[in-house]
């Protein structure tokens, strides 16, 4: 046990341990304190912060499927101001890297978010969720889009010296082409995957289970597609990846290390297990001792892919 | 809020279909308040995924008390669990009734499964309070009249008590009751609280001053918060969602739109 250390450094972001909370399943971190001691985890990634508050959709918002749920919740979120005055005074008591999520609907938006929270010691990183609605272009996703991917990477590198993050949508048609992008334009890291695209019907009224008729899969049912990715931008691109989707143990969590992630997110498993993330912490620990591992690094993207290869 | 794996200690059908289950929790059951509820993980695998809120329906020593029917999958493993069996329980969630204010009569209206809070608020009021209970159902099979003090019945087939739904029986009854200080508590399918909301607010402008709580139900998934996945509409503020799991589920029918 004595010289393991967990620790990572993404861009100027240092992280204790590799296991952060997404974003859109811990809030501001406020309800999960009661659980844990948020000073364990790696970091916490808040909910998507958007300039102005947003309410979000109406309801039904969540609907279960096999290992999964569909959830449309619309970026609900207190926005910018109400971020600023409420809830960063609550994650300064806590000595635990904040990484702040910011969600969008104009280039200038994600822009104009991230200077305001510029100066702010205690935010450590941004993400930027590129998986929203670009409002000037019809409603498309920014997050389909390469070449606003590429631009919005390019302006918020610009307005900030902290670690950059963008976090990825999985609904393309080749993640790493995207990955690539952010890298050229100045991201520190990529996050992946976001939710994918899914929904369901009720076989009774006909009516769609979610108001919103389209929501974001998640939970163990996509952790095999979000391997996938990680996967597959660990072997095109030399960018840090933190690894999201379906993780539900700490098996889980060596398995996105192991395909090529530096860090990974815990998201859906908090809801059903807000505590999860500490023993999964312990699990890794036990890991590493049990195969004589030190660092991160030396697991890191280790898949063997061909007999004594 | 605690986690707890809690141990079947007694399951019974108390009418056909209609199952209470008793389970072990001394840390939940000495906190917990009539209309919270917990929301259980029924079994350990990835389906369901996600755990299942239940109204706290009785506390007994450091027995909690949860009454369900079988409606999908997460309810039909909780009805094959046996005795000594575990589940997982996450409470007390939720805000509960406001039981100490100024009145002096209590109404009870109840449709269905919404039977499930009162008897543990019976306990609470604790002959305190006068109380008159409302219950209804589609046929008298579904009317639970588990543990209900003065029990009057509505069932829309007519085939016990008054023919028609628990609040159309209320409004002719409330007449008899005009002289005391009234305060409604409802829990039910969402078609009957927006009546219960619709006759109290029609009640008061006449002038007939009845204070009303609702339990409210929604899908959830943390059941405390997080993932934002219960939105209800705040009635002071249009650009306001308040969230069922953690403003509520029970809220003063004044202070949301059904
Ligand atoms: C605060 C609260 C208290 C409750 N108390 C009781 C109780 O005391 N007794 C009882 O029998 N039932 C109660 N319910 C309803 C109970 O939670 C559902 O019947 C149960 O989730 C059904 O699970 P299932 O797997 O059998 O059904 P399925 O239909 O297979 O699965 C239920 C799924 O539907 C979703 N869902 C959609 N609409 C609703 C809704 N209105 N309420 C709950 N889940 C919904 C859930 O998120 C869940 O994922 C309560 C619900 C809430 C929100
Ligand atoms: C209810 C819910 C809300 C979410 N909200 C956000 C959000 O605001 N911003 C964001 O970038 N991702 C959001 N996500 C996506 C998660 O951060 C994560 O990428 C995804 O759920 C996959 O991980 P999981 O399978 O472990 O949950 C949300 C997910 C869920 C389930």
């Amino acid at each position: 046990m004595s010289n393991l250390d967990l620790s990572i450094k993404i861009g100027s972001l240092e992280l204790s341990n590799p296991i952060l909370l997404a974003s859109g399943t811990v809030g501001y971190g406020n309800e999960i304190s009661e659980f844990i001691d948020l000073n364990k985890v790696g970091g916490i990634i808040t909910k998507s912060i958007s300039l102005k508050p947003r309410k979000g959709n109406k309801p039904q918002r969540i609907f279960e499927t096999p290992a999964g749920m569909l959830n449309a919740i619309g970026l609900a979120n207190v926005g910018l101001e109400e971020f600023i005055s409420q809830k960063i005074p609550f994650l300064e008591k806590f000595d635990v890297p904040i990484i702040c999520n910011i969600a969008a609907s104009t280039l200038e938006e994600y822009v104009e978010c991230v200077r305001a929270l510029e100066n702010f010691e205690k935010i450590k990183a941004f993400e930027i969720n590129v998986s929203c609605p670009n409002v000037k272009e019809g409603g498309l996703q920014f997050g389909n889009d390469i070449r606003m991917v590429a631009k919005i990477t390019e302006n918020v590198r610009l307005s900030t010296k902290k670690t950059l993050i963008i976090k990825l949508s999985p609904n393309v048609s080749n993640i790493s082409d995207f990955a690539k992008v952010c890298k050229e334009n100045g991201a520190d890291a990529v996050s992946a995957i976001n939710t994918l695209v899914g929904s369901a019907f009720d076989i009774n009224s006909r009516k769609p289970k979610l108001s919103n008729v389209f929501g974001g899969l998640s939970g163990p049912a996509i952790k095999p597609i979000a391997i996938a990715k990680v996967f597959e931008i660990h072997r095109a691109v030399d960018i840090p990846i933190i690894g999201v989707g379906g993780i539900m143990n700490w098996q889980d969590v060596i398995e996105f290390i192991i395909a090529g992630a530096s860090a990974v997110q815990i998201g859906t498993l908090n809801f059903i297990d807000p505590t999860a993330s500490i023993s999964i912490l312990e699990g890794i620990k036990n890991y590493f001792v049990n195969k004589n591992l030190t660092s991160i690094n030396q697991l890191k993207g280790s898949y063997i892919l061909d007999n004594g290869n | 809020m605690l986690i707890t794996n809690s141990v079947v200690v007694e399951f019974l059908e108390i009418q056909k279909g209609i199952f209470l289950q008793k389970l072990k929790s001394p840390e939940i059951a000495e906190k917990i308040k009539p209309g919270q509820f917990l929301n259980i993980k029924v079994s350990e695998g990835y389906y369901p995924l996600l755990r299942r809120p239940f109204s706290v329906c009785d506390v007994e020593d450091d027995l909690i008390h949860i009454m369900f029917a079988v409606y999908g999958e997460g309810t039909k493993i909780l009805a094959n669990k046996k005795i000594g069996e575990t589940v997982n329980i996450l409470g007390p969630l939720g805000n509960g009734f406001n039981i100490d204010d100024d009145y002096d009569l209590a109404v009870f209206l109840a449709g269905g499964l919404g039977a499930a809070p009162f008897p543990y608020l019976t306990r609470k009021l604790n002959n305190n309070k006068e109380i008159i209970s409302f219950v209804g159902g589609r046929s008298n099979k579904e009317v639970i009249k588990y543990q209900f003090p003065n029990l009057l019945i509505a069932t829309e087939d007519g085939s016990e008590g008054f023919k028609g739904n628990v609040v159309q029986l209320f409004e002719n009854e409330i007449k008899k009751f005009l002289d005391k200080k009234i305060k409604v508590f409802a829990c039910g399918p969402n078609g009957m609280l927006k009546s219960v909301s619709n006759l109290i607010k029609r009640f008061n402008e006449e002038g007939k001053n009845l204070t009303c709580e609702v339990s409210t139900e929604s899908a959830m998934a943390c059941g405390f918060g997080i993932c934002q996945g219960c939105p209800i509409q705040d009635s002071h503020d249009p650009n306001r969602y308040l969230l069922v799991c953690k403003d509520g589920p029970v809220f003063n029918v004044n202070d949301i739109e059904l």
